[in-house]
């Protein structure tokens, strides 16, 4: 039973996930959301910037790329697997 | 005390009805317009874009910072979203407080803070290009 749900959490991790997108970055990738491969690798902020910039060189050109998890701007090693929600942040201009 | 909203269109009236306050001397209001260049060219007009659910918890975060550092009576934040043209306003920034000092210092650090933290896009439209601001170094 406990290894079971194991299996089950991990594979939650990103099956379904979609990243929202905004500004530049919508632009780059081209739509408004990016789906998450099912791969059990990503399992940080940090693991999904990377795979962002392996699928999207131009994103390497931004000033900066942050991730929000469920509204919040997260850290490079915050796990996303619980996530409800995930934001691509490009540098923010309002004002 | 704390008014935040993201409008198709801004409304000045509305800012300063809500500001007003009987125990309120000083009342500060930031307002942020389209300009009608940048990197010395023309700018035709702005679009904005913000992760709308976002922007308005990290602006509900800058007031209530504001609130804990100032003695504020209110706190107003409004930002525009999509196309706007020169000279409409496109951010209001509202503090109203006993003493005009508190109301100026507040009314500064919202619209500084607001401008590195709260994700809103904003997209410059010159005759030949456009350019998402900030985006690259």
């Amino acid at each position: 039973m406990l290894m079971f749900s194991f299996i089950i959490r991990l594979k939650k991790i990103t099956e379904g996930m979609k990243i929202q997108l905004f500004g530049i970055s919508k632009d780059i990738v081209g739509q408004r959301e990016l789906a998450l491969p099912n791969d059990p690798s990503l399992q940080t902020v940090m693991d999904l910037k990377k795979w962002i910039l392996h699928q999207y060189p131009r994103m390497g050109n931004l000033s900066s790329i942050g991730i929000a998890v469920d509204l919040e701007y997260a850290e490079d090693d915050q796990p996303i697997g619980q996530a409800k929600e995930i934001a691509l942040i490009p540098p923010v201009s309002g004002g | 005390m704390i008014h935040i909203k993201l409008v198709d269109n801004i409304v000045l009236d509305e800012a300063y009805s809500y500001l007003q306050d009987p125990e309120a001397g000083g009342m500060d209001l930031f307002i942020g317009s389209v300009r009608n260049h940048a990197l010395g060219k023309d700018v035709v007009k702005l679009e904005f874009e913000a992760y709308e659910p976002m922007a308005i918890s990290e602006m509900k975060k800058l007031a209530q910072q504001a609130i804990e550092k100032w003695p504020l009576k209110k706190v107003l934040i409004i930002h525009a979203l999509g196309e706007k043209q020169v000279g409409e306003p496109v951010v209001v920034i509202g503090t109203s407080s006993a003493h005009r000092q508190d109301a100026f210092e507040s009314c500064r650090f919202l619209i500084d803070e607001l401008k590195m933290t709260v994700p809103i896009w904003k997209k410059e439209y010159f005759t030949d290009q456009t350019v998402w601001v900030n985006a690259h170094p």
